[in-house]
């Protein structure tokens, strides 16, 4: 670890791209990161979806501007592992198996579960088929384009168990969002944190971590997670292959994968993701329990979605979903 | 993003110097390679992808994906709103650049015009999309119609405020093309103002009309960040999808496809443009 520092250190800079400040406490990860080892980061178009991630790991391939380390949805990860190196971080066995590639190319970093976030003027909602009431106009907001933004698909997927349907087809939360739609309901507008500030969309569908009262910063705001729909995502964490600033990413991974009470995993915690060595972390005490009380509580069986889930799911938001909203 | 109008100027004789003169193409070089790297090298990279498949080899059949009824509905969606905001911008805007270019030519009314009109027509993007929101969004200072999301309509009233200066930027030269002559004349032999309008005055502007029509049309057609900001979680139009196409990180990005979409795209503008160099030949026969 000693040498990784000092390699790190001789190296000066490292390169993160798609890290909202805002997003998961990473304006404070950063910084704390370059305090702590006296690291420049440089951070590149930090409201970057995960495939222009992996874009520009391959238009700058060779420059010393490429990234070093990538912060991707799981879709994205599992079919560019050509793209990244394997690495394992010493708090390696904390990750639970299923959250990580055997060999150390990608591991989930942080996630959460989809909420509806909303407005208190609306008074409190206990299930998604209130959302269809006309108090609701123009009201309600994914986080983007289905077809193109993770959290957007996962928001219609979870409309999609609520609404009874599976994992499996999309199919009934894409009737749910045409119904919104008829009743003049859907919002087209994409719910940001300056259009929940603006008032603009009062109701968000979007991850908790971006949806908690903390993170939203308007007062008043409430957050909701159907019993029945408890869909759970985790984003992961990769390494470029050919990172002009290698020993700097692996410091960068080993400094968000530590669990040290100043570490990555109880920094993104404080920002209201759930760390993906929470349950490790929970047994052997290292958590941030102050912080780890104030996400919203969660009652039923998380679902994660499977690759071929995700795929399905996305292929038919590709044939259907203009047809639903146009 | 707004398509600036140019004029053309004449060639200033050249001046026979002593010294060796350098040959006359050499001062064009700047511009060709100009136009050499960031039109035809994009351009050529387009139409080459667009023929590929992920991994580097040839694929034609992706091109196919034109005729694809979903493809289809994109670019349906872009000549519908292109449709309605060019004409709609078009006849509004050649009201009014008539309206102003009939008062005083030096006058204070026509350089506000002219300015106002040259900041607009390059206003749009993310920040007309806010202002639009700020005035007219659910919580707007205004008021707020369901149908403002609607698209063409909805969408088309933003585009209307940079089209229509657009217009006035491009028709007023035509406007000022026609001589006070031909209408003195043709009311010195008794025509009244519709038969003067018909026979003389519209088929002069009508070249003109119909260019610049075709310019806001294809300025309405490469706009994106107006729409992408008012209505984000669909896509109406081709560059949206090609945002998708490039951005999408649920599984369904493809570069190629993003190719064969703007290569489409490119299609279209090669017509139009076309067309447009025609008509505007046609009229400056008269607007000399």
């Amino acid at each position: 670890m000693a040498k990784l520092v000092a390699a790190a250190k001789k190296e000066g800079t490292l390169n993160v791209i798609a890290l909202p400040p805002t997003w998961a406490n990473y304006g404070a990860i950063i910084k704390d990161f370059t305090a702590k080892y006296g690291i420049k980061v440089n951070s590149a178009n930090p409201d970057g979806t995960s495939q222009q991630e992996v874009n520009a790991i391959k238009q700058e391939n060779g420059t010393a501007a490429a990234p070093d380390v990538v912060d991707v949805g799981q879709a994205v990860a599992l079919v560019n592992t050509n793209l990244f190196a394997p690495y394992e971080v010493s708090t390696w066995s904390s990750i639970p198996a299923s959250q990580k590639q055997a060999n150390g190319l990608w591991y989930e970093d942080y996630g959460g579960y989809m909420a509806v976030g909303y407005s208190s003027k609306f008074g409190t909602i206990t299930s998604l088929s209130q959302l269809l009431s006309p108090k609701f106009k123009n009201a309600v907001a994914l986080n983007g384009n289905p077809t193109s933004a993770n959290a957007a698909l996962n928001g219609v997927m979870m409309a999609n168990l609520a609404e009874g349907g599976t994992a499996a087809s999309i199919a009934k939360g894409v009737a749910f969002f045409h119904s919104l739609k008829e009743a003049g309901n859907f919002s087209p507008v994409s719910a940001t944190g300056a259009s929940i500030k603006a008032g603009t969309t009062p109701v968000v569908f979007n991850w908790d971590y971006l949806n908690l009262p903390s993170y939203v910063g308007v007062p008043n705001w409430k957050v909701f997670v159907p019993s029945n729909a408890v869909l759970g995502g985790y984003y992961a964490q990769a390494i470029n292959k050919n990172a002009p600033h290698p020993a700097a990413a692996r410091l960068w991974e080993e400094f968000l994968y530590s669990q040290a009470a100043t570490g990555g995993q109880n920094l993104w915690l404080q920002g209201g993701a759930r760390p993906v060595e929470e349950a490790a972390m929970t047994s052997n005490s290292t958590i941030d329990s102050a912080a780890a009380a104030k996400l919203p509580p969660v009652s039923g069986t998380p679902v994660f979605l499977t690759q071929a889930q995700n795929t399905a799911a996305a292929t038919y938001l590709a044939a259907n979903w203009a047809k639903a909203i146009g | 993003m707004a398509v600036v109008a140019t004029t053309e100027t004449g060639a200033r004789p050249a001046r026979a110097g002593r010294r060796p003169s350098v040959p006359g193409w050499v001062g064009t070089v700047p511009f060709f390679a100009y136009v050499a790297v960031f039109l035809l090298l994009p351009a050529g990279v387009v139409i080459v992808d667009a023929l590929k498949n992920s991994s580097g080899g040839w694929q034609f059949s992706t091109i196919t994906d034109l005729g694809n009824p979903l493809v289809r509905g994109y670019f349906i969606g872009s000549i519908k709103l292109c449709v309605i905001t060019s004409v709609s911008g078009a006849v509004f805007g050649a009201i009014l650049a008539y309206a102003v270019a009939s008062g005083n030519p030096d006058g204070a009314v026509r350089r506000m015009y002219i300015a106002g009109s040259g900041v607009l027509a390059q206003s749009g993007g993310i920040t007309l999309a806010f202002a639009f929101q700020a005035l007219l969004g659910p919580v707007g200072l205004l008021f707020h119609a369901g149908w403002f999301y609607d698209f063409p309509w909805g969408i088309s009233l933003i585009y209307a405020y940079f089209q229509i200066p657009l217009m006035v930027l491009v028709f007023m030269p035509a406007i000022d093309g026609l001589k006070v002559q031909w209408r003195e004349a043709s009311e010195n032999l008794g025509a009244s103002a519709w038969q003067y309008w018909r026979h003389v005055g519209g088929p002069l502007l009508a070249p003109a009309f119909l260019g610049s029509t075709l310019l806001l049309f294809a300025n309405g057609l490469s706009a994106f960040a107006t729409i992408e900001a008012w209505e984000s979680q669909i896509a109406y139009t081709v560059p949206q999808q090609i945002s998708v196409s490039l951005n999408s990180e649920v599984g369904l990005a493809n570069i190629n496809v993003a190719d064969v979409l703007a290569l489409g795209m490119m299609i279209m503008v090669v017509i139009l443009m076309t067309g447009y160099a025609l008509l505007q030949r046609r009229a400056s026969r008269w607007l000399r």
